[in-house]
């Protein structure tokens, strides 16, 4: 999920996002002992991304009920995908029939931030080879966020598995919340899609950080405006393979004005 | 409506690339962390891709009811201008938005 999807909605706090994570400093700086205190150390450093977490569940259970889908879909999605802003969008998508090239192409660009993660992730850490496997698919962006805002003294295998536990069980128990709010509301609301909108707003005015971002902004407005007029039907895959492309593009062009693109890191 | 099966396609394909996504860097770490081009575009994407996702979701609603376009742009706007004066708190700027969409094209 984004800095909490950003954050998803925070990827997300939750909005955080999914793709900037704000996460504040777990708080205390001395380093749990034993493995209880661990384990409790991980599920406090969980309260504030699960702040964005559960909320953005609720959402998640809301819009498959409200867009006729099956109730399972939304623990199902939790558990395929842990990735708040993706399993959002593939609601709208498999409610269409999207075809599955297109879904595929999606989940890989929107999820392609998690690529980096791994360069300061402390894998390491975790020798059980069940829970590194666990500690890889649980990589969601608030757990890479609060996981960075530790000391090398603070980590430990049982915190970094506590905490992402505790964030899957804030999605999955969000998801299941929403799907119980929504059955129990006499008719959809109308216009209750609107949050999937107001949350990537959100999410946009909290990944947007500096001045150095406006080009990127700009490109990726283009890359929408094109998408939108050229190809209505699928929009947002246009758009983001468009945006793709541009930014490669950009990285060619300024790869040969090394000095005047220091400033816009 | 969509039938099981392809649910469960989507459910297994968005796990194998999510998870994908998230293992393959581990192993093939070093080249990746090499490429100037990858660790340049990690900069550059997410407030892009964020913003793509915001008007595409806007278009959806407008496409969806276009009677409520000035609802929909309105409840941006507030969106935005509360979570700008809140201090980004998340869930009290969606929560308001929504809730002036919902009232807006429930009432008019």
């Amino acid at each position: 999920m984004c800095n909490h999807m950003a954050r998803l909605l925070r990827d997300h706090g939750a909005v955080q996002p999914d793709i900037s994570p704000q996460i504040t400093a777990p708080a205390g700086g001395w380093a749990p002992v034993t493995r209880r205190q661990q384990i409790a150390a991980g599920v406090r450093d969980s309260f504030s991304a699960g702040l964005g977490i559960f909320p953005l569940g609720i959402a998640l259970g809301l819009l498959v009920v409200q867009a006729g889908l099956p109730w399972w879909l939304a623990p199902a999605l939790s558990l395929a995908a842990f990735a708040g802003s993706l399993d959002l969008l593939l609601v709208g998508m498999m409610a269409t029939v999207t075809p599955l090239a297109a879904v595929a192409t999606t989940a890989l660009v929107i999820n392609f931030r998690h690529v980096f993660y791994a360069f300061s992730f402390p894998l390491h850490l975790i020798r059980n080879p069940v829970a590194k496997a666990y500690a890889v698919y649980a990589l969601i962006d608030e757990a890479y966020a609060v996981n960075a805002s530790l000391s090398e003294a603070e980590r430990s295998a049982p915190r970094t598995l506590a905490m992402q536990m505790a964030c899957q069980t804030y999605w999955v128990g969000g998801g299941l919340a929403g799907v119980a709010v929504g059955a129990a509301m006499p008719a959809p609301v109308k216009g209750l899609e609107f949050a999937l909108c107001a949350l990537f707003t959100v999410l946009t005015l909290d990944a947007f950080r500096s001045r150095g971002q406006i080009p990127a902004v700009l490109l990726a407005g283009a890359s929408v405006a094109v998408a939108l007029a050229a190809t209505p039907e699928v929009a947002m895959l246009t758009a983001l393979l468009l945006f793709v492309g541009l930014l490669l593009a950009r990285h060619a062009l300024t790869a040969r004005r090394p000095v005047a693109e220091a400033a816009d890191a | 409506m969509p039938d099981t099966a392809y649910l469960i396609a989507v459910l297994a394909i968005v796990f194998t690339i999510t998870l994908a996504l998230r293992a393959v860097p581990f192993a093939a770490l070093r080249p990746l962390r090499a490429s100037a081009t990858v660790r340049q575009l990690s900069v550059w994407m997410p407030v892009g891709i964020l913003a793509i996702l915001a008007v595409t979701a806007l278009h959806g609603t407008i496409a969806a009811d276009p009677h409520a376009a000035p609802y929909a742009l309105l409840a941006v706007a507030v969106t935005a201008g509360v979570h700008l004066a809140s201090g980004r708190r998340t869930i009290l700027s969606v929560g308001i938005g929504t809730a002036v969409y919902v009232v807006l094209v429930n009432v008019f």
